[in-house]
């Protein structure tokens, strides 16, 4: 591994070396432009018994990258160089040590339609349900791809991605791949190019096909008293359709996989299977989504071995809305149930006029959600088939148990030139069986969340935000409040304190107040921020799994740059 | 063969390598102008993004999400604008969406409902994200009429709209 990335270094170089000579012959040379990012991130751990706060070995934490890029023409390069010394609480803990996480070189010619890519990449064939590779740096999540990606496009309307490589794992000084090999292949036609009397026209109609392979050796497991193979190459394809007219858009589509006895299914040989479909339009000031989608047994990974954050080949999109409000985001965060679940989701936004009775001088937005999401509707199996399929769907309609019901209504209005007002109810019903958010509670959780948001400029250039915001419950913890102040002056400032107060948590001696200041300095493109307190024990969910955040109490120091 | 002899900062060496020959490539190196990417527009079509222009007048894209507040009020705020700052430097703000798959869909009501009218292009998969080097939203970019880029900022807050008016400005004079 070590050889290859001096060799790679090496050879990148030359390219580099000779993409110069090359460009200085021509008649207007292409000069080369170098940018790139850089994080830090840095925490200091300090005990505190009362919210479980508990201080790691090395009492600090610290997570670093840095993107280097090389462009020169048709030609770019470049690399991510990690540290995690050690990786902050809440990381993957395996995450280690310092090197290079992530490289590439790419020749991608426009006018010939070639684009081949070569070591690491990130690639997603449609909605990302047969394959998304992707990284969320702050959760830790990174599945790139490492192989090699040729994309075609052999006539205008038709676009030919191709794939084979093996996906990232894990990070312990250098990059540790996953075990199986990812082949894959994707089609999109745009329809309208290829009849020239459609060219203009307003309705646009896409179809896409593709198909991802997995191949990781087998051999045989034992289910009871039967002997079963373990498929080697297991196969998955997805195709559908997008038909787009002006702002309305229709898309359905729909996916298969072989059996893929895997540790999330508990090793069933059950095919896979989804459905989706969704609506989106607008009739004058009222515009709408309507979304609805069915997967069972869906989990895709690159060893079937592995569980939760490790190598997902795939993502179902999670069908409750990302909410953005403290206590409604961080609380009870749904993720969805990769093992099958049917769900639905309504949007509809809506403007009242500018200067109308009820919209006010400035106008009043709103915009209700009812997202829910239940079990499929199914019948398990019994003696033999049991043990091999699991279960049988029986429609691809809901079944009776309840993951989660999510509706909430926003209304945001500007009252005055420098005042601004934002409300917000949300109705929740939490399955914590379904997202094992807590430990503390099973079974469903019933809240009521309410959201004051104001924003007040006081000054030129300055402002101060706040949000009050109660979370009702009779189940788990109890009720919750927080109160968010911000204060900013435009460009460089910032300063905000945050307090989250498990006020009607039903043990007297867990009603505590999570307090946490920070501040912070922004010039241009890059932005230095330090804060201090507690952060309380949470969830990280993303694509359909879940990680648990410790406790923590103690001083963060970030800082980003683009360069 | 001979890295067989390097030991334990191995890796940190062959990075040096690595960043003394891109310099000794690239000697002198251009103005930064926008990456070329392929993802969609809002009407589904293909925009390759080394190709935005606007006839030799300023672009200024911003990154943005659904579920991100503080985009949302920097892209209300600039709506607020938009129309006066057109006139002045003939500007035009490109307004490159986030959100993955999951909220994806949630862009084009959104949108209508907020009355936005600058041009929205996709990245759903984050390739032009990453292009970029953006690492968290929002982060805005502003482009001269060469396609240079000469301004950048990350974050919002209230009255950051007047520091851009001040740069778009200083293009046109």
């Amino acid at each position: 591994m070590k050889k290859s990335i001096a060799s790679f270094a090496l050879s990148m170089a030359w390219i580099l070396l000779s993409g110069n000579a090359l460009a200085q012959t021509s008649k207007e040379p292409v000069q080369g432009i170098v940018s790139g990012n850089v994080s830090i991130l840095f925490q200091s751990y300090q005990e505190d018994s009362l919210i479980g706060a508990v201080v790691p070995p090395s009492k600090a934490g610290f997570n670093a990258f840095s993107n280097i890029n090389y462009n020169q023409g048709n030609f770019s390069a470049g690399f991510r160089y990690e540290s995690y010394l050690n990786s902050v609480l809440g990381f993957p803990g395996r995450f280690k040590g310092s090197g290079i996480g992530y490289r590439y070189a790419r020749w991608a010619d426009k006018e010939k339609g070639v684009d081949v890519t070569i070591g690491n990449f990130y690639e997603q064939f449609g909605s990302g349900i047969l394959l998304r590779s992707y990284e969320a740096r702050n959760l830790g999540l990174d599945n790139a791809m490492d192989g090699v990606r040729l994309i075609l496009t052999p006539f205008k309307p038709l676009v030919v991605k191709m794939l084979y490589g093996k996906q990232r794992l894990d990070f312990d000084s250098e990059l540790i791949n996953g075990d199986g090999i990812i082949r894959g292949i994707d089609f999109e036609l745009a329809l309208n190019d290829l009849i020239p009397t459609f060219a203009d026209s307003k309705l646009k109609i896409t179809p896409k096909y593709s198909f991802v392979s997995r191949f990781q050796e087998g051999g045989n497991i034992v289910k009871d008293t039967l002997i079963l193979e373990l498929p080697q190459n297991v196969g998955a394809w997805d195709y559908g359709v997008t038909l787009q007219y002006d702002m309305w858009k229709f898309g359905v589509s729909r996916t298969e996989k072989i059996n893929d006895p895997s540790a999330d299914n508990g090793f069933i040989y059950k095919q896979g299977e989804a459905l989706m479909y969704f609506l989106s339009g607008n009739i004058k000031d009222l515009s709408f989504l309507l979304q609805r989608s069915t997967t069972d047994n869906m989990s895709f990974r690159s060893d079937r071995d592995l569980l939760l954050f490790d190598a997902p080949i795939n993502n179902i999109p999670t069908i409750t809305k990302t909410h953005t409000y403290n206590l409604a985001a961080t609380l009870y965060p749904y993720a969805t149930v990769i093992n099958g679940e049917s769900s639905f989701r309504g949007e509809l936004y809506y403007r009242l006029k500018r200067g109308s009775a009820l919209g006010g001088k400035y106008g009043t937005k709103m915009n209700l959600v009812f997202a829910t999401s239940y079990s499929l509707d199914t019948t398990h199996l019994s003696g033999v088939d049991a043990i091999t399929y699991g279960y049988e769907r029986n429609s691809w309609g809901f079944g009776n148990s309840l993951n989660v019901q999510d509706i909430s209504l926003e209304i945001e209005r500007k009252i005055s030139k420098n005042f601004k007002a934002k409300a917000m109810y949300m109705n929740l019903r939490f399955n914590t069986l379904a997202t094992p958010v807590t430990t503390d509670f099973k079974g469903i959780v019933y809240a009521d969340i309410f959201v004051l948001e104001t924003q007040i400029k006081t000054a030129k250039r300055q402002s101060l935000r706040t949000e009050i915001q109660a979370l009702l419950t009779e189940q788990d913890k109890g009720d919750w409040a927080t109160i968010v102040a911000e204060y900013t002056w435009s460009p460089h400032w910032f300063v905000s304190v945050i307090d989250q107060y498990n006020f009607g948590n039903p043990d007297e001696s867990k009603r505590v107040h999570y307090l946490y200041g920070s501040a912070g300095y922004i010039n241009g493109s890059h932005r230095l921020s330090v804060g201090y307190g507690k952060r309380r024990e949470g969830i990280f969910c993303v694509g359909g799994v879940c990680r648990a955040v410790p406790a923590s109490s103690g001083l963060e120091v970030t800082f980003t740059s683009n360069f | 063969m001979i890295y067989r002899n390097f030991k334990p900062l191995l890796l940190v060496k062959n990075s040096i390598i690595l960043l003394f020959f891109i310099s000794l490539a690239v000697g002198k190196t251009s103005a930064q102008t926008i990456p070329s990417v392929n993802i969609k527009d809002l009407y589904g079509s293909t925009v390759n993004t080394g190709e935005l222009n606007n006839g030799g007048k300023p672009i200024v894209i911003c990154f943005w999400a659904t579920w991100c507040s503080p985009c949302k009020r920097e892209l209300n705020n600039y709506m607020d604008y938009y129309q006066d700052w057109q006139d002045e430097t003939g500007v035009k703000i490109i307004a490159v969406s986030v959100d993955d798959s999951r909220s994806t869909n949630r862009v084009a009501p959104y949108i209508m409902s907020s009355g936005w009218d600058f041009e929205i292009l996709l990245d759903q998969s984050g390739d032009f994200k990453r292009a970029m080097g953006v690492i968290n939203v929002p982060h805005t970019f502003v482009y001269n009429g060469e396609g240079e880029l000469v301004w950048s900022h990350n974050n919002y807050a209230e009255g950051d709209e007047e520091e851009l008016y001040e740069e778009l400005l200083k293009l046109v004079d």
